[in-house]
């Protein structure tokens, strides 16, 4: 039902007063108004800072290729690893940026089948690093294999070997879980940006712009009859997308969790990871999003109400990974099992006791000062603040993945890790194509979602349907005589 | 543009907001017509009813898209593991549905994405670079804030005068007759002597 009669707008307008949710969009900002402010960042020559960022990360970027290259050439021996810690930086970095994408997926996709509209204005920066972030994590994977000319054998192509893939590893199904998670990642991306391209298309004053944005945005005209299927997919790509995110770090975490090393072997594992992956995500969502909005002057799209939010899903994601790290401590002593208790013993209080400590210190201590309003609402604080859980979430890895394996069960093969140069100056320069990649995103993409910051507008407001809203309430009355 | 009449489209008629579109819309599903459009910024909640639509089929591609992905994983991994090249590693089965599931579950996944994509794809007729709607200057706004509706001149309902009042009793500004370009390559046997309803 829609109320269109003025008496029970009066009376909606009264609750709202003491409802008083803070706008989605500040200013009651008209729907030119969102156009225009995100399409001119993409219209308008870059500013100097574009510049002089792109260049400069560009440059870092190219430590990527530059040590990949050298790796190849030279053999996997230029990186640290050896017996016993055959899994070490790359595997750690791979974790680490997989993770980081998942908290782009659940933006996009779990808070969209959760009806929670702030997501509107983050989700497609926060897609775009999910994107980014698995370009960067697959390198580690795919280079860890040694002879990365045989990298097609993780494919199940027939080969002159004539045996196939080992379907009962772990590994292989993470060549699965990954190559489908940014495949649908890309396309749920490319999905929501198709009405925005249009927008693009539409306002392009060169024939080149209106050509190449009109060539991308496929000829889309807005139609009732595009969107009702469009929003149809849209919904049950984000059904998909929702196990298929939770799965992904689940899948990596059984690379761990199905072997028998102590350490790594248990249940808990897979909800851990994942609670883990989105902290380390959203840490990043903020890290990106709160010196683009500052640079773009985008406040009255991503108000201080989404950082406050994103604020509080990094603490409660971050108490749950503490929670995790206290459960595998119980688990280890209640085990019984005196593997299982050196191993973790040895985390904590051995060789590797600093990075444990770092990463107890950035994933568990530093985000409890989220409690406090002022620390989720001035942006700087959140933006010192995030800093922790990014580096944290890196050392869990580390602290996951090399403690368990650098003492195994013979202490005669005991070792200690140290990364070499190229381990670090390769691990500097996927964060620098990372940023890169980000940088030209924000110059060639819309990077907030025109058409979904338009329907949670008061413009929008009067057509909620009645299965979504029951009290949509009207901000602008309907023309008297249309109301049948 | 050609101002022949046996190139017109249809007539196009702007809207002040989405709840101005979304009653005329009723009007005209009520009215009987069946080759009509609207256009918007942003898809309006209810205006599926509104235009008479039923439920999108796009569901029905993406469980054929997820029952292939499935079917396919299955054989995949039984053909490889146990009937070409049977091999025991680890001493596990050569086929067991439990080792099998993150495979089954990642490309039914996968194959859900691209059946969605392709119906998609299909329904909307995309990718169509083209479309007589985009000769109407005013209509760059639709993807900016401009509500639109038209209707076309190949519904059996549409007559030039009435449509126009039609348009303009529900509401509708800048009513504009709507061209499509004219065919750059006309066959020789067929000259343009149809398309006038």
């Amino acid at each position: 039902m829609r109320a269109d009669n003025p008496a029970s707008h009066a009376a909606f307008a009264k609750a709202a007063e003491y409802i008083d949710r803070k706008p989605l969009v500040s200013n009651r900002r008209s729907l030119s108004w969102i156009t225009d402010h995100v399409c001119r960042i993409v219209e308008q020559p870059a500013p100097l800072w574009w510049w002089i960022a792109t260049v400069c990360f560009g440059a870092v970027a190219a430590l990527t290729p530059a040590m990949l290259t050298y790796l190849v050439a030279t053999g996997v021996g230029v990186w640290g690893l050896n017996v016993p810690v055959c899994w070490a930086w790359d595997i750690t970095n791979f974790v680490f940026w997989i993770g980081i994408g998942h908290a782009g997926t659940l933006i996009s996709a779990i808070l969209f089948l959760t009806r929670q509209k702030w997501r509107t204005s983050i989700n497609r920066s926060a897609e775009a690093m999910t994107i980014f972030a698995v370009i960067c994590a697959g390198i580690f994977p795919a280079f860890h294999v040694g002879r990365i000319w045989f990298a097609w054998f993780l494919f199940p192509i027939p080969n002159a070997n004539a045996i196939w893939q080992n379907f009962r590893s772990p590994l292989l199904w993470d060549v699965f879980a990954v190559s489908t998670y940014f495949t649908v990642s890309l396309i749920f991306w490319y999905l929501g940006l198709i009405p925005d391209l249009a927008s693009l298309r539409d306002r392009a004053t060169t024939r080149l712009r209106q050509m190449i944005y009109g060539i991308l945005a496929m000829g889309w005209r807005g139609s009732n009859r595009q969107w009702t299927h469009y929003e149809k997919a849209y919904l049950i790509l984000a059904g998909i997308s929702t196990p298929l995110v939770l799965s992904v770090h689940s899948v990596v975490s059984f690379d761990f969790a199905t072997s028998i090393v102590p350490g790594w072997h248990t249940t808990i594992f897979p909800p851990y990871f994942v609670a883990g992956a989105i902290f380390g995500g959203f840490a990043m969502v903020l890290t990106l999003l709160i010196p683009f909005r500052e640079l773009y002057g985008l406040h009255d799209l991503v108000t201080d109400k989404h950082i406050d939010n994103m604020c509080k899903i990094t603490l409660l994601t971050g108490s749950l990974v503490g929670y995790a790290y206290s459960m595998e401590f119980f688990i280890a002593w209640y085990s019984g099992n005196p593997y299982e208790i050196y191993a973790f013993m040895n985390r904590a209080f051995g060789p590797y006791w600093w990075a444990y400590w770092a990463m107890i210190t950035c994933n568990v201590i530093a985000p409890q000062l989220f409690w406090f309003k002022y620390c989720r609402q001035n942006p700087w604080v959140v933006l010192a603040l995030v800093m922790f859980p990014n580096t944290g979430m890196w050392f869990e890895r580390f602290v996951i993945i090399v403690t368990s394996i650098h003492r195994d069960f013979l202490p005669s093969s005991w070792g200690y890790f140290s990364p070499t140069w190229v381990d670090i100056t390769l691990f500097i320069g996927t964060i620098g194509l990372f940023v890169f990649l980000f940088l030209l995103f924000v110059r060639f993409l819309p990077m907030i979602t025109i058409f979904e910051v338009k329907n949670v507008t008061p413009e929008a407001d009067p057509h909620h349907h009645g299965e979504h809203d029951s009290q949509g309430h009207a901000s602008h009355p309907a023309p008297a005589k249309a109301h049948a | 543009m050609s101002q022949n009449e046996s190139n017109l489209h249809g007539l196009g008629a702007e809207f002040p907001s989405a709840a101005s579109l979304m009653h005329a819309a009723e009007k005209v599903r009520d009215s009987g017509f069946r080759k009509w459009d609207v256009y918007s910024p942003f898809p309006i909640h209810g205006m599926d009813a509104a235009m008479g639509f039923k439920r999108s089929r796009v569901s029905l591609f993406s469980l054929l898209g997820g029952i292939t992905g499935l079917t396919t994983a299955f054989a995949l991994i039984y053909y490889t593991s146990a009937l070409n090249y049977p091999l025991i590693v680890q001493g596990k089965p050569y086929f067991a549905l439990e080792p099998s599931m993150p495979i089954f579950f990642e490309l039914t996944v996968l194959l859900t994405a691209f059946g969605t994509i392709i119906g998609l794809l299909l329904l909307t007729l995309m990718p169509r670079l083209h479309h007589p709607v985009f000769n109407w200057d005013r209509f760059k706004r639709v993807s900016d804030d401009g509500f639109f509706l038209v209707l076309e001149a190949a519904d059996p309902r549409f007559e030039k005068g009435a449509s126009r009042r039609f348009l303009e009793e529900l509401g509708g500004t800048h009513i504009t007759e709507i061209y499509q370009d004219p065919d750059p390559f006309p066959h020789p046997a067929r000259p343009e002597t149809q398309g006038h309803a």
